[in-house]
C-alpha cells in the first residue's frame, strides 16, 4: 500500500482495530449490473466506508495486439472497432492515422474533415453513454432516456454515412470507407439541435438537483499531483485542472484550423468530470460545425494505387484496375509499409489513445501495441475509491467511464 | 524537433556517451543502456517531465533489422505544463530481460510493468507486486513473445476453491492473538 493510501485513511483501520472488528469484503463483479462491463473490485469495508481495494481486470482479455500481428494492415481496423465501442470512429482514426504517418502519406484535405468530423461525433457519443448512465446509477433515468435519445439520432446519423451503428470500421489505410452522404449537413443540424434540447433538459436536472450535487461533488477526488503521477489523461485529467488535449497540444487532422476550448476543472472530483464531458460537447458540437463550413470538395481516399483500393466499377470495367484490385487483397502482396516505428496519439473519448505500430516491411503489422486511455484511469481506482462510502463507488466507477474492450484489448 | 538537445543534456549528466536515437513518428525516443533506465527517467522527472504518458513493450526477436536486444521497453514521458514530449527506449537480452522498476517515480508505472511482465515476461526490479495482469494466476508462457504460437492451448487450470473470509477472519484474529 502506497504512502497516499495511507494518508487517505487516517483513522478508519486503527479504530476498528480497537473495536475488534474485522473488515468485510465485498466483491463486485466481474459480472455486476452496475458495473459496466466485466471488471472486479474486491473492496473491504468497515460500515459502509471502503478502506481497501483490489481492481482485477483481464477478463475481457480477446488478444487484440497478438491477431493484429497475423492480420493484414487493413485486418486490423475492425479489430480497432472493439477496444472502445462506444467510440469506435476514433479508434479507425488513430489506427489509420499511425499506419499512414508510417508510410508517409496523407488523406486529402476533405478526407481530413471528414474523419475530424466522425470523430468529433463519436465522442459526442461516448459522453453522451457516459453522462446518462452514471446520471441512471444515481437514480436520474430521465437523464438516461434524453441522453440515449439523442445518442440514438447520432447513431442513425452514422448509420447514414457508414452503414453500421456500432462496429463500423470507418477508415482504411488511406482514407474512408464512404463519403458524408449528400444531406448530411441538414442531418446534422437536426441531430445537433435535438443534443441541445436534450442538454439543457439534462442540464436543468442535474447541474443544480441537490440530490445529484451532493453524490457528485466531492467525491471521488483525483487531486492535480497525483492525476499527472497517475498518468491520467482526456476529461478526468482536465477536470483535476490540467488543460491537456492532444487536439490542442499535438494538433492531428485540421484541428488546429478549428476553434475550440479546452474545459477543466479545478478540484478533480466527480462533479467537474461531468460538467467537462457537458461542456466538450458543446465544443464538439461547434467543432463539426466549423468544419463542414470549411470543407472543400474533393477526394476523400489517397490517390496513390499500392494502397487504396480502386472503385469497384473500375475493377469490373478494366484490366489495370483488376490487377490492382488482386495486388492489394493477395495474402503476401497488399499494403507493404517500410521498415519502422510510430507512436501516434490521438484524443479517445477518455483521453490519449496512442498507437505503437512496428513494421518488418511485410504486408502484416510487425507489433501493434495500444495505449489505451482506461488503462490508467483503472489503476488509479484504488486510490480514488479509499475513504469513500461504499455506495460512492459506482458514480466514480462511472465517472471513469471504463470500457473493457480497450482496458483489456 | 527539440527533443535532440535535451537528450545531449541528459546523456551529459548522466556520464553516458554515443546515445542513439530511433525516430518514432511524432516523438524521438532515445536509446539508453538498461542499467540506466531509472535514472534517465529520474533526471528527466527532474526537467519537469512529471507524467508517464505510456509505457509498452516489443519483442523484436523476428525482426528482419538488427536490434542491439531482444526486447525493448519504450516510456513515453511529458512535461507540463508545457506539453512537451521525451520518450525512453532500453533495448533488454533474450535471456531473463530485466528493468529497474519505475514506480518508485510515477504511480502509473504499477500497471504498466504488471502488463509488459505478464505479455513480455520483461522483470522489473523493484516492483511492489509484480504479478499478472491481462492473464490469470496459472498461464503458463507470455503470449506477445514472438516464439509464443497464435493458436497455443493452456493447461486447464483446477477448479479453485472459494474463499470463506469467515474462516480468514478468525486465522487473523488467531493470528493476533485475540479470541
Amino acid at each position: 500500500m502506497s504512502m497516499h493510501i495511507e494518508q487517505k485513511l487516517p483513522s478508519y483501520r486503527s479504530e476498528s482495530k480497537a473495536m475488534g472488528l474485522d473488515p468485510m469484503v465485498i466483491n463486485l463483479g466481474p459480472s455486476h449490473p452496475a458495473m459496466h462491463g466485466t471488471i472486479r473490485i474486491k473492496a473491504h469495508l468497515e460500515g459502509e466506508t471502503i478502506v481497501f481495494a483490489d481492481v482485477e481486470m483481464g477478463y475481457l482479455h480477446r488478444g487484440f495486439e497478438k491477431t493484429a500481428e497475423a492480420k493484414t494492415w487493413n485486418q486490423v481496423v475492425p479489430y480497432t472497432d472493439r477496444l472502445n465501442y462506444v467510440s469506435p470512429i476514433i479508434n479507425n482514426v488513430g489506427y489509420a492515422l499511425a499506419v499512414e504517418k508510417l508510410i508517409g502519406i496523407q488523406v486529402p484535405e476533405r478526407g481530413q474533415y471528414v474523419r475530424l468530423i466522425m470523430s468529433e461525433i463519436s465522442r459526442i457519443t461516448d459522453h453522451l453513454t457516459c453522462i446518462g448512465a452514471s446520471a441512471m446509477e444515481l437514480g436520474a433515468f430521465t437523464a438516461f432516456l434524453y441522453f440515449i435519445k439523442s445518442r440514438e439520432y447520432f447513431w442513425q446519423l452514422i448509420e447514414e454515412v457508414t452503414g453500421a451503428r456500432l462496429t463500423i470500421s470507418y477508415t482504411r489505410v488511406g482514407g474512408i470507407t464512404s463519403d458524408l452522404t449528400p444531406d448530411f449537413k441538414e442531418r446534422f443540424a437536426f441531430c445537433a439541435a435535438e443534443l441541445e434540447k436534450a442538454m439543457a433538459e439534462v442540464d436543468g436536472l442535474l447541474s443544480r438537483n441537490r440530490i445529484f450535487l451532493d453524490r457528485m461533488d466531492g467525491v471521488g477526488v483525483m487531486d492535480r499531483e497525483r492525476s499527472i503521477s497517475y498518468g491520467f489523461t482526456g476529461p478526468l485529467l482536465r477536470a483535476a485542472g490540467v488543460p491537456y488535449d492532444v487536439r490542442k497540444a499535438f494538433p492531428y487532422l485540421v484541428y488546429d484550423r478549428l476553434q475550440f476550448e479546452v474545459p477543466t476543472g479545478s478540484k478533480g472530483d466527480n462533479l467537474d468530470r461531468y460538467h467537462v464531458r457537458m461542456e466538450e460537447m458543446r465544443q464538439s458540437l461547434s467543432m463539426v460545425r466549423q468544419a463542414l463550413q470549411q470543407m472543400p470538395e474533393g477526394p476523400v481516399n489517397v490517390a496513390d494505387p499500392r494502397y487504396v483500393l480502386p472503385e469497384k466499377k473500375e475493377v469490373y470495367g478494366n484490366i489495370e484496375a483488376l490487377m490492382n484490385h488482386f495486388k492489394l487483397l493477395m495474402p503476401g502482396h497488399g499494403i507493404r509499409p517500410p521498415q519502422g516505428e510510430v507512436y501516434f496519439p490521438v484524443e479517445g473519448g477518455n483521453g490519449e489513445l496512442g498507437f505503437w505500430v512496428i513494421s518488418d516491411g511485410s504486408d502484416r503489422p510487425y507489433r501493434v501495441r495500444v495505449r489505451p486511455p482506461c488503462f490508467p484511469l483503472m489503476a488509479g481506482v484504488e486510490e480514488m475509491i479509499l475513504g469513500e462510502q461504499v455506495a460512492d463507488l459506482i458514480p466514480i466507477f462511472g465517472a471513469i467511464n471504463m470500457i473493457a474492450g480497450e482496458l483489456d484489448r | 524537433m527539440s527533443e535532440s538537445a535535451l537528450y545531449q543534456r541528459l546523456a551529459e549528466s548522466l556520464g553516458l556517451q554515443g546515445l542513439q536515437e530511433e525516430d518514432l513518428g511524432t516523438v524521438k525516443a532515445l536509446v539508453v543502456p538498461a542499467a540506466s533506465w531509472s535514472a534517465a527517467a529520474q533526471w528527466l522527472q527532474q526537467q519537469g517531465f512529471a507524467m508517464l504518458v505510456e509505457l509498452g513493450a516489443a519483442d523484436y526477436s523476428k525482426h528482419p533489422l538488427p536490434h542491439p536486444g531482444r526486447f525493448a521497453v519504450a516510456a513515453h514521458l511529458m512535461a507540463l505544463p508545457g506539453f512537451e514530449r521525451a520518450c525512453l527506449k532500453a533495448y533488454l537480452p533474450a535471456e531473463s530481460p530485466a528493468l529497474s522498476s519505475l514506480c518508485g517515480l510515477f504511480a502509473a508505472a504499477n500497471w504498466y510493468e504488471r502488463e509488459a511482465w505478464d505479455m513480455f515476461g520483461i522483470d522489473f526490479k523493484g516492483h511492489p507486486e509484480l504479478k499478472r495482469i491481462l492473464m490469470y494466476e496459472g498461464f503458463e508462457g507470455h503470449p506477445l513473445r514472438k516464439d509464443y504460437p497464435l493458436g497455443r492451448m493452456q493447461p486447464l487450470i483446477p477448479m479453485r476453491e472459494a474463499v470463506d473470509y469467515e474462516l480468514v477472519r478468525q486465522a487473523a484474529r488467531r493470528a493476533e492473538g485475540g479470541a
